[in-house]
């Protein structure tokens, strides 16, 4: 600290604190000392103090102990002259501040409040269904951190444009507090800038309390991901070690830093988030607390984003590709409504498909972009045409395998461009440009750059050439499209045929160990990751591509048990990347040494005692399960590298494998699902329900519109006589 | 030896009265003995048995062996250890009588006294293997307190702290057959091995030495330390004033002088009380001022807060002052010259302990079983004298400084982090990042062969423009206290760029009080912490950092140092020890250790030539550690 920023922050801290006990005397006086408090959607209380502390506020009178601890960390103010030491003192002011603003904060949700910090386009609290879905692409690297934006830029244009430079480098940004009135979320609000999470931009709220929504989204991360349990002193830190080694996040404080935003910078620097601000409120230079610099001013806005990532030790690459309109993953959620829609291709609108090809390096020329037929800017306002994207690729060590998985990241390396919104792939595509990125100049010939340039930048030791040819004549893509439906069947039925006995090497999945450090996927040709992200190709793809990062091959090695999915070489492997802590995995049991979970799994299967058979629930199914929790609380048991016996996180294709917990008799024991679920994979599953002699069975299998009590569901089993009620107990 | 330059200004006021008054003082005395003995000087004079006294002639054309056939080699070495084993002791039975005490505290048999840290009693006793789940204060208290005297008589094995070292000192002092077994048993085994007849070979008796220096600083002086904190609290960062200044015109002054806080924490106290406090002022005072010396001064300041009347130099000027009504003093660095200048003035000097009785003060006993009654007892004897203050010979001189002292190897985590991230790093990292150049441990006596304390103040501010964070103990920091280093502003006005970017975000002086001459045990943990966080090497000889006495005087000192060097850290003495008779023993401890045990002494007296070679040394560190090179430019540019 400097003593200036000391002072204010400790200021800072007692008026934040005074705050609070106004708020919570005034909400206990009217409401109770055991009135409820809660955000909404979470199990984990208020989740800073939580984790923290250990408490689990449920009443305004657990609010009260929060208070009181908040206040036995509030330090006197340093002294003009023969200060005492106030680095530790102002971070534990920081840390009070914190207390205090998730108290002002729940208060703000509770008591039947009308108007709750969530109204408009403010999204205040983070619900744990969100933060698991953003815990994602932490994981994968698509967000390499988080800006906590405070305050408002002196115009709406500065504003627009320094958003739109985190949302070019993929980071996250959080917007909270005001200066002079306004938050920088209304700026954007103003400009018809799109805000949620699907964009990346999170207004919190222009209260200066919302801030702590950034720092228990943060808290939480730890907790989810890291799996760490909140107890005491030593557990709150290493959720705040786990934010500074591995949540990239740091605060851009824009206009006057009052002493509020001071005390709470003071939190933030507990969890090694930097500040960069761009009024002159002096600097902290020295390392230690966070990884490099803790405070850094003044900086020239135009610089902040560019200084945040270089003292948070961002590591990023930034696409800068040669288009018109701003790229990112950022965009990648974006939706593009049909009003704004300048043209639409594929879906149920015209005739489209993409397709990418192996050919030999004389057949390719490098960079080269063709478009045959009507460009982008001829097709009108709000029309349809036919596309054909058809990509030759050329290199080394291409394989006719990895065909598929390039062609299916087509849709992340296009949906990045602002103003492309891209869904499904194949011959199934469907693809709305908008009309300002239209206005901006985009063309179909930029698809052609975007593709090419990111499969070069993506699939290095793949990938050495690549050309792009784009039809959009109706004819040339009628003539065309039946090469393209050959290959995917030959790829389908190719990829159909393989099975976990045919291949000798499985690959390991080992991204999520950022997050749980135990964690080992192991993706057979019949068991995907359980993220659904990645299948045994996309491994195989991925350890040629960088034999030193996430996916190694994994040598299957003596087969110790074929029941139970045991071989001698995957039972080592885990054991050593585990850091010594699973010695045994069954890949086909959930009930004897389940797989680990990480925490981004697409689905958990769970036991159902009740009935003897199993039920899954996807992520972003938000209701009740027969196995009274629903996907958040299982989540947070399931999760962090742990082996669960009886539950299992599984990506969702898992359900139509042969594999399907085949220790267990498989898909027979599955006795309730979710309704989008089934839906999602009903032509499969009742492939699959044939294979396996039950053609009645789907009908039989439960979802949320028959029930969701354990009891009901065991007494309509029986009703159906579903199999699972005569098969050999699971437990 | 001439006499050195004294740049206290509030020395100097007072020893112009003394000098008008006729009396005499540590100076006068000192110059008196000139020219001291070149023999002893040179360690090369036996006196270990009565074919002797023998010397050996440093010039070659005489004796090159006492009666018995020693050499030069063997009498300097000797002596060495014999006087090394005298400091150990010192610090050792000052450890053992805080056992007694926290024993007594155990029982229930105190008057006065508490845990006052009972997380720390927890944290050490478990240290020694005691169960300390759902037990009473008490209960752990007594049974810590034997535990901590079965130190004392162990004859095999380990000392407990020891095992504090990292791995690599441990293995290379047992690779040594250094590592101390029993404190009284390795005091007693250097007294047997230097008799007459015995260990002979320079090489050995440095080895004794080392086991001997190690018992006290991993021993003797650790246990005092930690049980100080127990019985007394741990220091925490606090302001206080320091130098004869403190003392009131208008209240009673009662100075407590030596080494246990024992004594003086009890004082504090009974200062306090109300029904004393009624009785000074029935007596025209208006309140009572408790000021420390010496080593008591820095207890009772890093813990109370309470002023520093002055250093070991500073002992017979506070009387000199006219305004001591009472000096009640314990053990080690009471200069005889005390009761002296006492006749002169109303002052009474009251001797507390057994172990040190002193002619012409009056001996109180003190016992823990009647700590406060004494006390109290005391401060009424200061009262009641006070109307005896001669006001036409009172001389107080208006000096004294802030400070902020009470830095300890415990609070440092807590002052770099907060209750939830408090840790060293920020320490290590700005050392690995080249904000900070190294740490400096600037520490000891002070002695009139060097004037009155100033090489300390040279040599500290030398060390901390060049980006050195400098800890202190004992009598150094309350030199460096008076002159101002000890304020936070000193980062500003002294320190160089990075160092003082460093203090600005901790809001920490760049010079910190750590405590008494005991206290330098913290200075070990704290090199320990380092080393535990990582990235400034495996061993605390790898460390950055080095150590100074340069105004060394008591055999302590030199326990302190050789226990610095055998824990793989250089020590720099202004004033050689009494060995350079024998240029075998001078190289082995100036240049061979280095390679057996990782430190090894020099001996430079100009500080600034001190604070050069302290600051190589913390460069070589660094360039073998491969550390980022210096973010800063410095005034002394990088020896490497």
């Amino acid at each position: 600290m400097s003593k200036i920023i000391a002072t204010k922050a400790i200021r800072g801290a007692h008026k934040i604190v005074a705050r609070a006990k106004e708020d919570l005397t005034k909400a206990i006086d009217e409401s109770g000392i055991d009135s409820p408090v809660a955000f909404p959607d979470t199990n984990y209380y208020l989740p800073f103090a939580y984790a923290m502390l250990g408490i689990k506020a449920q009443k305004a009178k657990d609010l009260l102990e929060i208070l009181k601890y908040a206040e036995s960390l509030l330090p006197p103010i340093p002294t003009e002259n023969i200060w005492l030491p106030y680095l530790g003192p102002t971070l534990d002011a920081g840390m009070a501040t914190l207390f205090a603003e998730e108290i002002i904060e729940v208060l703000k949700y509770s008591f039947g409040n009308a108007v709750t910090p969530t109204h408009d386009y403010w999204v205040g609290f983070t619900t744990d269904a969100i933060l698991r879905e953003q815990g994602i692409k932490l994981v994968d690297g698509r967000m390499p951190g988080f800006a906590a934006i405070v305050g408002a830029a002196p115009t709406n244009a500065e504003a627009v444009r320094m958003v739109r430079e985190l949302q070019e480098r993929h980071i996250l940004v959080f917007m909270s507090a005001a200066s002079d009135g306004k938050c920088i979320a209304q700026q954007l609000n103003e400009e018809g800038v799109q805000m949620g999470w699907e964009t990346f931009l999170v207004p919190h709220g222009n209260d200066i309390a919302s801030t702590v929504y950034a720092l228990n989204f943060a808290a939480r991360a730890a907790m989810t991901f890291g799996g760490i349990t909140p107890k005491g002193i030593k557990e709150a830190r290493e959720i705040l070690l786990y934010n500074k080694n591995r949540v990239h996040a740091f605060v851009l404080a824009l206009g006057d830093v009052d002493d509020e935003k001071h005390a709470t910078a003071a939190g933030a620097i507990s969890f090694g988030f930097p500040v960069v601000a761009d009024t002159d409120i002096d600097q902290i230079l020295p390392t230690g607390v966070c990884r490099y610099e803790h405070v850094v001013s003044p900086v020239a806005r135009e610089k902040m984003v560019d200084k945040a990532i270089e003292i948070r030790g961002l590591k990023l690459s930034i696409d800068k590709l040669d288009i018109p309109v701003p790229y990112g993953p950022a965009f990648e959620g974006e939706r593009v409504r049909r009003p704004q829609t300048a043209c639409e291709i594929g879906g149920k609108f015209s005739k489209a498909f993409e397709f990418l090809r192996i050919k030999k390096a004389g057949d390719v020329e490098n960079g080269k972009i063709q478009v045959i037929g009507p460009e982008l800017d001829t097709v009108p306002e709000g029309g349809a045409t036919p596309y054909a994207m058809i990509v030759d690729v050329a290199g080394r060590k291409m394989q006719p395998d990895f065909e598929s998985v390039l062609e299916r990241r087509f849709h992340n390396f296009l949906s990045e461009a602002m103003g492309i919104m891209h869904t499904g792939q194949r011959d199934m595509v469907w693809i709305r440009v908008s009309k300002e990125a239209r206005k901006a100049g985009l063309l179909f010939k930029h698809f052609g750059v975007i593709v090419h340039a990111k499969l070069l930048k993506e699939f290095p030791s793949i990938v050495d050439k690549a050309q792009v040819t784009i039809y959009t004549k109706l004819e040339d893509v009628a003539m065309l499209v039946p090469e393209a439906q050959a290959a995917y069947q030959e790829r389908d039925e190719r990829l159909a045929g393989m099975t976990d006995e045919s291949v000798d090497v499985f690959y390991s999945c080992k991204l999520c160990q950022s997050y749980a450090p135990t964690h080992v996927c192991v993706i057979s040709p019949e068991k995907l990751g359980l993220c659904g992200a990645y299948n045994w190709l996309d491994g195989k793809a991925a350890s040629e591509i960088n034999p030193l990062g996430g996916n190694e091959p994994i040598l299957k090695g003596q087969c110790l048990d074929p029941v139970k999915g045991e071989w001698q070489g995957v039972t080592e492997y885990i054991y050593q990347k585990s850091n010594k802590t699973i010695s045994k995995v069954s890949m086909y049991s959930i009930m004897d040494s389940p797989s680990t979970s990480c925490g981004c799994f697409e689905c958990i299967l769970a036991v159902i005692p009740e009935t003897n058979g199993l039920m899954i629930v996807n992520r972003g199914y938000s209701g009740m399960t027969p196995c009274g929790m629903k996907f958040a609380v299982l989540a947070g048991s399931v999760g962090g590298g742990n082996q669960t016996p009886g539950f299992m996180g599984v990506g969702r294709l898992y359900l139509t494998s042969k594999k399907f917990v085949s220790a267990e008799d498989g898909l027979k024991r599955l006795v309730w699902m979710t309704k989008e679920l089934k839906e999602a994979l009903s032509d499969k599953l009742n492939k699959r329900c044939i294979e396996i002699g039950a053609p009645d069975l789907f009908d039989k299998i439960a979802d949320e519109t028959i029930t969701t009590d354990a009891q009901e569901l065991a007494a309509y089993l029986k009703k159906v006589k579903h199999p699972a009620l005569d098969m050999p107990p699971l437990m | 030896m001439s006499r050195k330059k004294l740049q206290d200004k509030a020395n100097l006021k007072v020893l112009e009265s003394a000098k008008k008054a006729g009396i005499e003082t540590v100076w006068d005395r000192f110059e008196a003995q000139a020219p001291q003995c070149g023999f002893g000087m040179l360690g090369i004079c036996c006196r270990m048995c009565n074919m002797g006294p023998c010397r050996i002639d440093p010039f070659g054309a005489g004796p090159k062996a006492g009666a018995c056939g020693a050499t030069a080699d063997t009498i300097a070495a000797r002596d060495m250890a014999r006087a090394t084993a005298a400091g150990s002791a010192s610090h050792s039975d000052h450890a053992r009588d805080l056992a007694m005490t926290l024993i007594a505290v155990g029982k229930g048999q105190t008057q006065g006294y508490a845990i006052r840290d009972p997380f720390k009693l927890k944290r050490v006793a478990s240290e020694f293997g005691i169960e300390v789940e759902n037990k009473k204060d008490n209960e752990i208290a007594l049974q810590l307190g034997q535990k901590v005297l079965e130190e004392f008589g162990k004859q095999e094995g380990e000392l407990v702290f020891s095992k504090r070292a990292p791995k690599k000192q441990q293995d290379i002092w047992k690779a040594q057959n250094i590592i101390p077994r029993g404190i009284d048993r390795e005091v007693v085994e250097t007294l047997s091995r230097t008799h007459e007849g015995m260990d002979q070979d320079y090489k050995n008796l440095v080895q004794t030495t080392m086991r001997v220096a190690l018992a006290d600083g991993w021993g003797g002086s650790m246990i005092a330390t930690e049980l100080s904190d127990i019985l007394f609290g741990s220091p925490q960062p606090i302001r206080a004033r320091a130098n004869l200044g403190v003392l009131r015109e208008d209240e009673v002054n009662v100075i407590i002088h030596g080494h246990e806080p024992t004594l003086s924490d009890v004082i504090a106290t009974a200062a306090q009380d109300k029904e004393l406090l009624d009785f000074a002022k029935a007596h025209g005072a208006k309140g009572i001022n408790v000021a420390g010396i010496c080593c008591t001064a820095n207890e009772i300041l890093v813990r109370r807060g309470l002023p520093v009347a002055g250093n070991f130099l500073q002992q017979e000027l506070a009387i000199l002052t006219g305004a001591i009504e009472v000096m009640v003093v314990d053990i080690q660095c009471i200069m005889p010259g005390v009761t002296q200048a006492a006749k002169h003035f109303h002052t009474k000097v009251i001797s507390t302990s057994p172990k040190a009785s002193i002619p012409g003060a009056e001996a109180i006993p003190f016992h823990e079983d009647k700590a406060l009654d004494t006390a109290k007892h005391i401060i009424k004897l200061a009262i009641e004298n006070y109307k005896n203050r001669d006001r036409s010979r009172m001389n107080i001189p208006k000096e004294s400084m802030e400070l902020v002292a009470g830095f300890t190897a415990e609070n440092i985590f807590y002052h770099l982090g907060g209750r939830f991230r408090g840790s060293y790093k920020p320490l290590n990292e700005n050392i690995i990042n080249g904000r900070i150049r190294g740490v400096a441990g600037v520490v000891g006596c002070d002695n009139p062969k060097m004037g009155s304390g100033a090489h300390h103040v040279e040599l500290v501010k030398e060390l901390i423009k060049n980006n050195c964070l400098v800890v202190q103990t004992g009598c150094a920091a309350i030199e460096c206290a008076k002159e101002g280093l000890l304020r936070p502003e000193t980062a500003y006005e002294m320190a160089g760029d990075g160092l003082k970017e460093v203090c600005k975000a901790v809001g920490i002086p760049p010079v910190l009080h750590a405590g008494s001459c005991v206290d330098n045990s913290r200075i070990l943990i704290a090199c320990c912490e380092m080393v535990k966080e990582g990235g400034v090497g495996n061993g605390l000889d790898e460390l950055p950092v080095a150590g100074a006495a340069i105004e060394w005087m008591a055999e302590k000192a030199m326990a302190i140092g050789w226990y610095f060097v055998s824990s793989g850290l250089l020590v720099a003495f202004g004033t050689p020890l009494r060995v350079t008779g024998s240029q075998a023993l001078t190289d082995y401890i100036t240049k061979d250790i280095e390679n057996i045990v990782g430190g090894k002494w020099t001996f430079i007296e100009d500080p600034i030539e001190c604070a050069h070679a302290m600051i190589a040394h913390i460069d070589k560190k660094r360039k073998a550690l491969k550390l980022q090179p210096l973010l800063y430019a410095q005034s002394f540019p990088v020896q490497v």
